[in-house]
């Protein structure tokens, strides 16, 4: 436990330090999205990964979170934290509402009831023109502040996004190492076991979804005062498909390996941009080839390849002793 | 009277649409009931049936029945490539591991028609003229009658191929007991990949007779997809009459809901039912519950 401690203490420090040298530039900009993209990856992995229960439609609590803080600041002048906590709270709330009877359903089932939510949200954001401004999208939402601080630039977004992220992924840290944590590993490997061991199974399924949902919203209010701007296009079917993606490609089960997948898949499309729509090719045969060839996502990946490259000196370091 | 007049039109093309989702749900259930696999991918084959007899036609240059075949062929030869490059390879894949490989495969498809022929709808001319057909007080658009007519021959070619043929046996034979199956001569494997061919060519199909109604598009696989799904959930996954029953069902509340109540919720229609439908009768409408085994 004390080496994930330093870990995530080195973690947190190249987080903090990484911008200075890039001072606000594009790069800033675009690793804020790494940021609220981690912990969207990290709710679904939670979900995914570690208790096995697929979702469709992790972009919808995202997009209500957005969207309810958005709606609360500029139609009704909210406080945008107290529409944040508000929101969140209301997001969480509804999750576990449809939690339990989404939940009872398994594999393909769960993933198109998922779907399904996720769908009907995205057209109820289409549809209510006169609340969210429809496709052509919501517009003048305020920046955060702190008294007399504005986060109005990148390198200040970027802090607010990543305070949020690191509290996240240190709540994750703690939670999958918990009796909580070692639940959800039982339920995916077999619920049958784990009822019989005692874990109350349906209950924690819904506990989870609900986490992933509250984290999802938290930072889909971020994402709202950071862009000013939202369109109900960011939150569709194909951004539960691109967070899917993340979490697979990092590795599921894996905290770092959500925030990996994360990094690559928004760095990507920025490297990708001179092909443009290439990427969405680029999607595919990376879930395709992933999932056949590197069940484990890069995570396993990349120390398998390392041994691969260095198998010589393991041997016979083993033969001396 | 009004009223009469527009509920009886929007039940005629409910039941058009409704059809078409029928004919997917079939699709489905190919897929299903030989492998256990939802095939997320399936709304794609839809699609390319759509796409690919515009480019023939247009393109090609290939008259409208020489271009069908074309398309269908076309996309049952990828739904074969697809089953042996991305879903033979697993080896005890999980269904989460194949819900996610069936995704890849969808988006995969959906980018390369995309960057093959643009994101630009086009529409197929229909096959016999679009001269209306008025019958009590609403009409009927010729290629109405082709989708029911489609309809109705694919499904007497399914009943007759998996009541009548030894392959069709097999395959039945396959979704009862693969082990079992296997014991008695059957190859599992081939027979997985005829349902993967099968059920490519009837969604390409559907694709194709649908076209000069809706449009099409390299986006419009994934709701029709998805509502082919919702149709084969409520047939209860089984390849029958009840997959059909479901998609008409579908078809005419949808159309129904749209014209009554508002049509930018269309789609949200069908997935509510489709919601209700999982959390009520996940067995479907019309079977019998069964016991789930461990």
């Amino acid at each position: 436990m004390k080496s994930d401690r330093i870990k995530f203490l080195f973690f947190a420090l190249v987080v903090l330090l990484i911008p200075l040298p890039l001072s606000g530039g594009y790069l800033t900009n675009v690793l804020i999205f790494v940021g609220i993209n981690s912990v969207l990856a990290l709710g679904l992995n939670l979900l995914l990964g570690y208790a096995g229960q697929i979702s469709l439609g992790q972009a919808a609590f995202f997009g209500l979170g957005a969207y309810g803080s958005g709606v609360l600041t500029t139609a009704y002048g909210l406080n945008p934290w107290l529409a944040m906590i508000a929101v969140a709270l209301c997001v969480a709330a509804f999750a576990f509402a449809i939690g339990f009877p989404v939940l009872r359903l398994k594999g393909h089932y769960l993933a198109m009831a998922t779907l399904g939510v996720g769908v009907i949200v995205n057209i109820a954001f289409n549809e209510t023109v006169d609340l969210t401004g429809g496709p052509s999208g919501l517009s003048g939402i305020p920046n955060l502040s702190i008294g007399s601080l504005t986060f109005d630039s990148d390198l200040k977004n970027y802090y607010l996004v990543w305070v949020f992220a690191l509290g996240m992924i240190l709540l994750s840290l703690n939670l999958v190492n918990s009796r909580f944590g070692r639940g959800l590993r039982a339920i995916h490997d077999s619920e049958v076991a784990a009822r019989v061991m005692g874990v109350n199974a349906r209950l924690m399924k819904v506990q989870v979804f609900t986490l992933s949902a509250f984290m999802s919203a938290i930072m889909g209010s971020l994402y709202c005062h950071v862009m000013t701007f939202i369109s109900p296009n960011s939150f569709g079917f194909s951004m539960s498909v691109e967070l899917l993606t993340m979490v697979v490609i990092g590795g599921l089960g894996s905290v770092y390996g959500s925030i990996l997948g994360a990094l690559l898949l928004t760095l990507l499309p920025e490297m990708l941009r001179t092909f443009q729509d290439y990427d969405i090719i680029v999607y595919g045969l990376l879930l395709i080839t992933m999932t056949i060839y590197l069940p484990g996502g890069l995570v396993e990946g990349i120390p398998a390849l390392f041994r691969l490259l260095v198998p010589a000196k393991k041997v016979t370091e083993g033969s001396d002793a | 009277m009004e009223l009469l007049n527009q509920v009886t039109q929007f039940v005629i093309s409910g039941l058009a649409t409704g059809s078409i989702y029928a004919l997917i749900g079939l699709s489905f259930a190919i897929i299903f009931n030989s492998t256990g696999i939802i095939n997320f991918a399936q709304g794609e084959f839809v699609m390319l049936g759509g796409v690919l007899t515009i480019f023939s036609l247009n393109v090609l240059h290939l008259p409208l029945l020489a271009a069908i075949v074309v398309a269908v062929a076309v996309t049952t030869i990828i739904g074969l490539v697809f089953e042996r490059l991305a879903i033979r390879p697993l080896k005890n894949a999980t269904p989460l591991m194949l819900i996610i490989i069936t995704i890849g495969a969808s988006i995969l498809i959906r980018g390369l028609v995309m960057l093959l022929w643009g994101k630009d709808t086009q529409a197929l001319p229909a096959f016999s003229g679009t001269d209306p057909i008025s019958i009590a007080g609403a009409t009927l658009l010729p290629q109405h009658l082709w989708i029911f007519g489609v309809t109705v021959l694919v499904i007497i070619g399914c009943r007759l191929f998996f009541n009548h043929t030894i392959s069709g046996k097999a395959m039945r034979a396959c979704s009862f007991n693969r082990r079992a199956a296997n014991l008695v001569g059957i190859s599992v494997g081939r027979m997985v990949l005829f349902s993967f061919v099968i059920s490519a060519a009837v969604g390409a199909l559907a694709g194709v007779i649908i076209a000069p109604l809706t449009m099409t598009a390299y986006d419009v696989g994934v709701m029709l997809g998805l509502k082919g799904f919702c149709a084969a959930i409520m047939g209860g996954m089984g390849s029958g009459l009840g997959t059909v029953l479901g998609g008409l069902i579908l078809g005419t509340l949808e159309s129904l809901g749209a014209g009554l109540i508002s049509s930018g919720y269309k789609d949200a229609i069908a997935f509510f039912i489709l919601l209700l439908i999982l959390f009520i009768r996940p067995q479907g409408l019309f079977k019998k519950g069964e016991t789930e085994r461990v």
